[in-house]
């Protein structure tokens, strides 16, 4: 089915304007993340540095991480490098040195820092925005293990807590972001680390490489869909699998909720979980209906409450608007006589539904 | 793994077999598609390459890899380039990755490329993306047998850069791609969809083998999935097993295909119906699913029936065209009838994805 491409609403023809004017006027960043040291994110992009400067373009390089490998200072000899600045017994960006230069585009290796006292801002990522904001390009890199949001999850994976981290928003706001990928087996070579049982240690290391490419798919889901809206196109591509669990007072919910926790998870899909509200709910109804959201929140759902006179219409006109990939349903209870004439919702709903899978359940 | 051409897979499958060169292992490339890429070509620099076997077809002299030639040569590690690709008929084999096949039972190692569209399970997802059918796919059980899935990834404006200048492909070649398949939003979503399944391949490879680490998740109570996929001469047909193939595969199940006939041999079909039928089992085989013919004259009760007696718990069914004059009244009867028959299994109505319109 092509998008509605007639006419557009005022609303989506400013949308499309701010998009074109944008480009000049705003910063631009881009991220490169790696799931551990020693996966090459910083060949990678300084070797992007390189193929600039070769292309005429204007580069520095604002910060280096203090021990290079051979090949990373080989690259990094035929850049300019604006020296970090001592401050106290610390280092920090020499931003002021970077902004007096005003390069077009400026590197910056390792981009979750802390800033000795005494600098104007306590992290090197907001030192980033500032450079942004005078219009200068920023190219970093980073680690998974240095993202605020995943600190918890990193350490129950590593053991190791880290305290120098970069909020999810900012990477979130990065205009590209490319993830730098390789076999586990590499970085392993590369750091010696501390006597762990292969297994567990590649274990671990999979997990992150796990979180890097899903948080690197959010970030260009979010990116697809912003880009779709400015250009007016109102249909999913369904690339992020977005699983609708669709509740009543007395449904057999749980095997829907676990069933969708476990597809929810190894899909990387988002869960929601809705119920149409009812003008009239007995109590027993309602506490059932409570009990049931409570497992969903545990299964880690997002709830929805619809509201519509007709629950087909509440569900169908919500789902087609958030892209629900899979749709889940209980086998309808009725039977008979009133199917036959009226027709019942699971089949109203295998009718109407457009672009998603229905998974019908035993109730 | 990577989403389109040009996004730097060849260069770093070279770079990582100079790597392993410079550890000391012993190196060939055994086919490579420079594409006139002249950075790439400059990694293959101290790499051995095994000559390419040259044959004739129509006319036209093709090559390809020279497998007999690999399998004497015996290195430990053969960088064998574009893993879909489909071999000029008078080889001995139909496709690359059977050639690859053949090397890694010999006990080479391989290193290899290949693009997330050509991923069978994900052929339909990616026609409603891209509005193209691919039709090199390779199943997945056989990317499933790697032992590393590695995400080659670069911006697709960087793409479309390279693209621009001429990198990629000729100049001439570049813009009509640019107008098709390139297309930024094309682009994104291909990406995403190669982020995604890499991440999954990740995990699928941490599951599987040794002792659970802290931070995973918990395991489910819910029974393994034994799915059955009902098999007819509807052409959509072909979606549902692919789909199916893919749940079963992300959720650690089962599937089984079955088609239901009257005799129970597809006697009772038309000749076009039974080929279709015929053509739908094979696929599926295709794709390491176990297939049968059941015998029944109704077939929803022939398929509930048997899906009871070998504990199936999913059902995957086509949902019936929209264009209800054109469909005959029984295909939607049918997805109905088993609704109403199975409820004590979960059923799957599998909707077809077209194409996305771009603006």
């Amino acid at each position: 089915m092509p998008p509605e491409r007639g006419r557009k609403s005022p609303e989506q023809l400013l949308r499309e304007v701010q998009a074109e004017e944008a480009p000049q006027s705003r910063r631009h960043l881009k991220i490169f993340l790696g799931y551990a040291s020693g996966v090459g994110k910083s060949y990678r992009m300084l070797d992007e540095a390189r193929r600039r400067r070769e292309r005429g373009q204007d580069v520095v390089v604002g910060a280096m991480q203090p021990n290079v490998p051979p090949e990373v200072e080989g690259l990094l000899r035929k850049l300019e490098v604006i020296p970090l600045k001592q401050v106290g017994s610390g280092t920090a960006m020499d931003v002021e040195a970077i902004i007096q230069r005003h390069p077009a585009v400026c590197f910056i290796d390792g981009l979750a820092y802390n800033n000795p006292p005494g600098v104007r801002h306590p992290t090197r990522w907001q030192d980033v925005e500032e450079l942004l904001k005078v219009g200068i390009k920023v190219v970093g890199s980073i680690n998974i293990q240095y993202v605020t949001e995943l600190a918890a999850q990193v350490e129950a994976i590593t053991g190791k807590r880290v305290d120098q981290t970069v909020p999810v928003a900012f990477i979130q706001s990065a205009d590209e972001i490319e993830i730098v990928d390789a076999a586990p087996q590499e970085p392993i070579e590369r750091t010696p680390e501390e006597e762990l049982n292969a297994a567990i240690r590649s274990q671990r290391l999979s997990k992150l490489r796990e979180l890097t490419l899903v948080l690197a798919a959010d970030v260009v889901d979010r990116q697809l869909n912003q880009y779709l809206e400015n250009h007016g196109v109102q249909q999913a591509y369904g690339t992020q699998e977005r699983i609708l669990v669709c509740i009543t007072p007395r449904a057999n919910a749980h095997e829907m909720i676990e069933t969708a926790r476990v597809f929810a998870q190894r899909f990387h899909a988002e869960l929601i979980v809705a119920y149409v509200r009812q003008a009239q709910i007995s109590a027993a109804d309602q506490a059932a209906l409570d009990e049931k959201l409570a497992v969903a929140r545990e299964a880690g759902a997002r709830i929805e409450i619809l509201e519509g006179e007709d629950a087909v219409d509440a569900i169908l006109d919500f789902a087609h608007s958030a892209g629900i990939t899979q749709l889940f349903i209980g086998h309808s209870q009725r039977s008979g006589a009133w199917q036959r004439v009226w027709g019942n919702p699971v089949d109203q709903l295998l009718r109407r539904s457009r672009g998603m899978d229905v998974r019908v359940f035993p109730q | 793994m990577g989403y389109a051409a040009g996004v730097g897979k060849t260069y770093q499958m070279l770079e990582e077999a100079q790597a392993l060169k410079a550890r000391g292992c012993d190196v060939v490339i055994g086919y490579f598609e420079p594409h006139g890429r002249k950075d790439t070509i400059a990694r293959t620099e101290g790499l051995e390459i095994i000559p390419r076997m040259k044959l004739e077809y129509r006319g036209t002299e093709f090559e390809e890899m020279n497998t007999q030639a690999v399998l004497a040569r015996h290195p430990q590690y053969c960088a064998v380039d574009e893993f879909p690709h489909t071999n000029v008929p008078g080889c001995e084999r139909l496709k690359r990755w059977e050639d690859v096949q053949l090397l890694l039972d010999a006990g080479i190692n391989v290193l290899t490329t290949m693009n997330i569209q050509h991923l069978e399970s994900l052929n339909d997802q990616v026609w409603h993306i891209a509005g193209i059918r691919v039709r090199e796919t390779i199943p997945d059980w056989v990317v499933q047998q790697a032992d590393e899935v590695v995400m080659v990834d670069l911006t697709p404006r960087a793409l479309l850069h390279r693209l621009e200048r001429g990198v990629v492909y000729g100049r001439e070649k570049a813009e009509r791609a640019l107008q098709n398949f390139f297309r930024e939003s094309t682009l994104v979503a291909l990406r995403e969809l190669a982020l995604r399944e890499t991440a999954h391949e990740v995990v699928h490879r941490t599951v599987d083998g040794g002792p659970e680490a802290e931070g995973m998740e918990a395991a489910t109570r819910l029974p393994r999935p034994k799915i059955l996929v009902l098999v007819t001469p509807d052409p959509e047909t072909a979606m549902v097993i692919r789909r199916a193939r893919r749940v079963g595969d992300f959720l650690g199940g089962e599937c089984f295909a079955v088609a239901v006939d009257a005799a129970g041999d597809l006697s009772g079909l038309s000749e076009a119906d039974r080929d279709a039928v015929e053509r739908h089992l094979n696929f599926a085989r295709n794709l390491h699913i176990e297939t049968r013919i059941v015998e029944g004259r109704e077939v929803a009760a022939a398929l509930v029936d048997f899906a009871r007696r070998n504990r199936i718990n999913q059902i995957f069914l086509a949902r019936p065209p929209e264009r209800r004059r054109l469909v005959p009244a029984f295909s939607r009867d049918l997805v109905q009838q088993i609704v109403n028959t199975a409820k004590d299994m979960q059923i799957v109505i599998v909707a077809p994805r077209e194409p996305v319109g771009q603006g």
